[in-house]
């Protein structure tokens, strides 16, 4: 509870921050003149809360995969469902249905979460459902390729690449909107799946010995995650790690009680969004820097660190 | 009074294989039934039938009186609480935390625990041994604690019949005793207990009754010194075996 204190504090912190910093200088983001009204009320705030609601929604959804499939590595962007939801909005936007991306993210998304729950519930230790994961997010590669090739209107391709390369850039409080109800929708399903996660802590078959219903269990994750993923990815595109790395970090000072890390982890995973998107921001390069670009950068060692301790330990997470 | 676990000419296939071939055991209040026999006899199959974790083919299996495929998982793990052969802990909680998820079919989830269910946490951690290690984390403490913790968490879910998957295993003789005397003072408090092992001599000294199995099929069955006959252990393990007594204790001997 002192933990998920000090990291809305922390968001709090971020939030505010990423107002005040940013590449048009600002003196006192709640000065009253037009200007600075625009820049920190109508563009830096939208933005940041953006930001955190997909950072948040993200970091929910990989602690709850984590748990469900009992998997440290496991999260939206490793297991392909990032992936999916992009190449659902893709093809919405390509074939000229823009409107209809967000639900086409959110199906998409959810065809992938079942897919890998599938496939993957029995998976011998971490590595062969990052496996299935790999699979998927290749798949959804190529297909995203073969909607961009297909397209009617190839005019609007380098904005679609783009887009799928994740950013919170010019995100308005319709944005805000769909992230935030579809995170809080996806924050109810996972809270009710919360016990049944503690209880798959015993394995499988000592958890529905104890008591515990998984198909239920199974289902709000599977739907849970499957908002949050399409939720953050119809707005701000791929964004990879923050899933993984949020439950990391929490685990550290929360232990690893699969429940208790649910609201911690979404709470770091926004702060976390909302620190690196200010980064994006200051960093003096020609184009910014995208926020998914950032985010594999700062997200891929850490991946690359957990797994490569669960190696040491003999592959059994 | 009825059984607190009643299987009648149960007949399982998995793959081919008749697991369990006809067989009849029953668990009533204040017993302690072991199953015996070599690997791959059907124990596991057996115990997993009793809780509802495994369909049979034929027959009919009664957990407190109903079918355990009619119960609820809840209800289920009201009546029985079960221990896998290997029981995993994916996460490295702390021992009490392993031991409290336990109470889950109480409504209680580790961080709140209700009265009652402390008290029964804390029983079972006492019971088990580990009172000074119940803060530690499970990644932190020997083979033999873990397998305890496990045991606690399944004492502290307070169900009637205890169904135990080699409970003693990688135990040494001393805590073996240990869990020994935990079986039968949950016996003395109205319970049963249910447990496969391959350690005969605890077999012959804790339980009532045994039931021998070989490929699925009851070789013997009854009181341990009646049913583990030369004839019976020798059919069932493949090699020639009889139980003695060694200073008041009963052992099985192999040639």
């Amino acid at each position: 509870m002192r933990l998920s204190l000090a990291l809305t504090a922390l968001s709090l912190c971020a939030l505010f921050a990423a107002l005040w910093l940013g590449p048009a200088p600002i003196a006192d983001p709640f000065a009253g003149d037009v200007r600075t009204h625009t820049i920190v009320w109508e563009v830096r705030f939208p933005r940041a809360l953006t930001a955190w609601l997909v950072g948040a929604a993200l970091g929910l959804s990989g602690a709850a995969l984590q748990g469900l499939l009992r998997n440290p590595l496991a999260d939206s962007g490793v297991l392909g469902l990032s992936g999916f939801a992009a190449l659902g909005a893709v093809i919405a936007f390509a074939f000229g249905f823009a409107a209809f991306a967000p639900i086409a993210a959110l199906l998409f998304a959810l065809a992938a979460a079942m897919l890998v729950t599938v496939l993957g519930w029995r998976a011998r230790g971490p590595a062969s459902l990052v496996l299935i994961g790999v699979g998927l997010s290749s798949l959804s590669g190529g297909l995203i390729a073969l909607a961009l090739n297909l397209a009617p209107n190839p005019g609007a391709l380098a904005d679609l690449v783009n887009w799928t390369l994740g950013s919170v850039e010019g995100r308005s409080l319709n944005d805000v909107a769909l992230v935030g109800g579809l995170l809080a929708l996806g924050a109810v399903l996972v809270a009710f799946a919360a016990r049944g996660l503690q209880a798959l802590t015993l394995g499988e078959e000592a958890a529905a010995a104890i008591g515990a219903d998984l198909g239920r269990t199974r289902v709000l994750v599977v739907l849970g995650a499957a908002a949050c993923t399409g939720g953050a990815t119809a707005v701000a595109g791929v964004i990879g790690f923050v899933g993984i790395a949020a439950p990391h970090l929490v685990r550290a000072i929360a232990g690893h009680d699969p429940a208790r890390l649910l609201l911690p982890s979404a709470l770091a995973g926004g702060a976390l969004l909302v620190c690196a998107d200010i980064a994006v921001r200051l960093l003096p390069t020609d184009a910014e820097l995208k926020l998914g670009v950032a985010a594999a950068l700062i997200g891929g060692p850490v991946f690359a660190l957990i797994a490569a301790r669960l190696a040491g330990r003999g592959g059994d997470a | 009074m009825s059984a607190l676990v009643e299987l009648d000419s149960v007949t399982v296939i998995l793959g081919g294989a008749r697991v369990a071939d006809c067989v009849t055991l029953s668990v009533r209040s204040g017993e302690i039934v072991a199953l015996l026999g070599p690997n791959g006899a059907g124990k596991t199959t057996l115990l997993r039938v009793a809780q509802g974790l495994q369909d049979h083919q034929r027959g009919s299996v009664k957990l407190g009186g109903e079918a355990p495929r009619l119960l609820s998982a809840r209800e289920r793990a009201l009546r029985a609480a079960y221990l896998p052969q290997r029981p995993q802990a994916v996460w490295p909680v702390s021992v009490e935390a392993l031991a409290a998820l336990g109470r889950y079919a109480h409504g209680a989830a580790p961080e709140r625990l209700g009265p009652r269910d402390r008290a029964a946490v804390d029983a079972a951690i006492e019971a088990c041994a580990l009172t000074p290690l119940r803060k530690r984390r499970m990644d932190e403490i020997s083979g033999g604690e873990r397998a305890r913790a496990h045991l606690a968490r399944a004492l502290a879910q307070q169900a009637p019949l205890l169904a135990l998957d080699e409970p003693t295993a990688g135990l040494d003789p001393a805590q073996a005793l240990g869990v020994a005397e935990i079986f039968r003072k949950h016996a003395e408090a109205g319970g049963g207990v249910l447990f496969s092992t391959h350690d005969i001599a605890l077999a012959a000294r804790v339980a009532h009754r045994v039931t021998l199995l070989s490929y699925g099929r009851i070789v013997a069955a009854g009181a341990p010194e009646a049913a583990l006959s030369e004839a019976a252990l020798t059919e069932a393990y493949g090699r020639k075996g009889r139980l003695v007594r060694v200073e008041g204790a009963l052992t099985a001997v192999f040639e």
